[in-house]
């Protein structure tokens, strides 16, 4: 009971900090409309129906928003000094780690919240429905627990946030690939059944990297 | 001195074998029958091909046991041993994607296509690639192992599932092992074919021994600088 006090602990003090600035959540939705927007532009003229690129879109679009805030999440900490004083508090280091990630998770569905609206009325697709969701929410879980622990090494290096797209995409590309393929089949007309080796692969994602990322936080704010 | 001996004797025979495999290949292997005269030439690839990109999944288990190994002991040698296969597994990657590509031109007409394979060692390419630049941008030796170690055991889980999350998009690369068929290589290609990929996995374990060695030797040269305040 007290590792979830802690964590949410942690969690209240990210969105309070957010709350009174608003810098990451806001430059990260400007991020993404702006991303929705020139991607439109990019694709309009050589595909027959937006329909097609729609679910591309929107991923990428979360993709490089999400990064964008990621890369705020831990160098935020240490430029306050206060990840020095996270680690100094007699708590376990997971909770950091959980603390953080679900942070980034509230920041990034918040912006999704906020983006599939839009997206809808620029398309005139329908986003919101259950199955939609569900697929959202695990690949931005898949995102949250990699780019957290990522997001932590980079800031370490001398490279920091410069080096966190290039060490995160790679092993994100199975949420990004999963991600597409559901909400454009579910675009598609095809029931939540149909998709159930993605839904398997990405819950497979999720569980199994978190799992890992519990295990080997400990060793990265090892300082 | 002994281990200097045995790794020299290994190196020749390693060399040695590396010939006997491309002269095995190149000759003595028969022909594929039903194909165009210039598939059969470009079928010769899968003597070279096939091997070197088992070694680049060999490399990168390697590295992850490495890791592995380095979180549990803190030990730098695991690390050297991370590193030396890593630097093996980006150079194996990026001979099988090349020679993947060069092969399905005669064989798909396109040098590129998104397929599960040739997409998934492209991905480990940029993995390892990652991996050394997230080195790179470290000096302090111990952080740099550490965070290299929690870097490649994430990298190692990810390519299964990056490699089924790419099949199931579509796939149209040739299975050698299909459990309903049984080996798709006839007996004079299948001896081959061994003996090349035995003739790799020594010419990996080889080089792997001797870019140990060289990150060992390093290691020593750090710390006597040290002492000696250089």
């Amino acid at each position: 009971m007290r590792f979830w006090k802690i964590v949410a602990a942690i969690i209240g003090k990210d969105i309070r900090a957010e709350l009174r600035t608003k810098d990451i959540f806001s430059s990260m939705f400007v991020f993404a409309l702006l991303a929705v927007i020139v991607f439109n532009f990019a694709f309009e003229l050589r595909v027959p129906s937006m329909k097609m690129v729609v679910p591309g879109i929107v991923w990428v679009a979360v993709t490089f928003a999400g990064t964008l805030g990621l890369n705020r999440a831990f160098v935020i900490e240490q430029d306050k000094g206060s990840l020095a004083g996270l680690l100094l508090a007699p708590v376990d280091r997971a909770a950091i780690y959980f603390g953080k990630m679900l942070g980034n998770l509230i920041f990034i569905t918040v912006v999704e919240a906020i983006l599939l609206p839009l997206v809808m009325v620029f398309f005139n697709l329908s986003l919101l429905t259950g199955p939609h969701l569900l697929a959202l929410f695990l690949g931005t879980y898949g995102f949250a627990a990699v780019g957290t622990i990522f997001s932590a090494i980079a800031v370490n290096t001398r490279a920091r946030e410069v080096l966190l797209p290039v060490l995160l995409f790679p092993v994100l590309l199975p949420v990004l690939v999963a991600g597409v393929k559901m909400t454009g089949s579910l675009l598609d007309g095809e029931s939540l059944s149909s998709l159930a080796n993605w839904l398997r692969l990405i819950a497979l994602y999720d569980v199994g990297f978190t799992v890992v990322a519990y295990l080997t936080f400990g060793f990265v704010m090892e300082e | 001195m002994r281990s200097n001996r045995i790794l020299t004797v290994l190196t020749v025979i390693s060399a040695l074998a590396i010939l006997a495999a491309a002269v095995m290949a190149l000759w003595v292997a028969p022909s594929a029958a039903g194909l165009t005269s210039n598939e059969t030439f470009a079928q010769r690839i899968i003597y070279f091909h096939v091997p070197i990109a088992w070694l680049s999944m060999l490399a990168f288990g390697v590295t992850m046991i490495g890791s592995i190994g380095y979180l549990v002991s803190s030990k730098r040698n695991w690390d050297n041993l991370a590193v030396s296969s890593a630097e093996l597994g980006l150079i194996f990657t990026l001979a099988t994607a090349t020679s993947g590509a060069i092969w399905a031109k005669p064989a798909w007409n396109v040098w590129w296509t998104w397929d599960p394979r040739l997409t998934t060692y492209t991905i480990m390419f940029l993995l390892f690639v990652a991996y050394f630049m997230l080195r790179g941008a470290m000096e302090d030796p111990a952080r740099r192992a550490r965070f290299a170690a929690v870097y490649g055991i994430f990298a190692f889980l990810s390519v299964p599932i990056t490699f089924m999350s790419i099949r199931w998009w579509r796939t149209i690369h040739p299975v050698l092992i299909d459990p309903n068929e049984g080996f798709g290589l006839s007996a004079g290609m299948m001896t081959a074919f061994f003996f090349a990929l035995a003739a790799f996995t020594l010419f990996y374990v080889v080089l792997l021994m001797h870019r140990y060695r060289l990150e060992q030797t390093a290691e020593q040269v750090e710390s006597l600088k040290e002492q000696i305040n250089y």
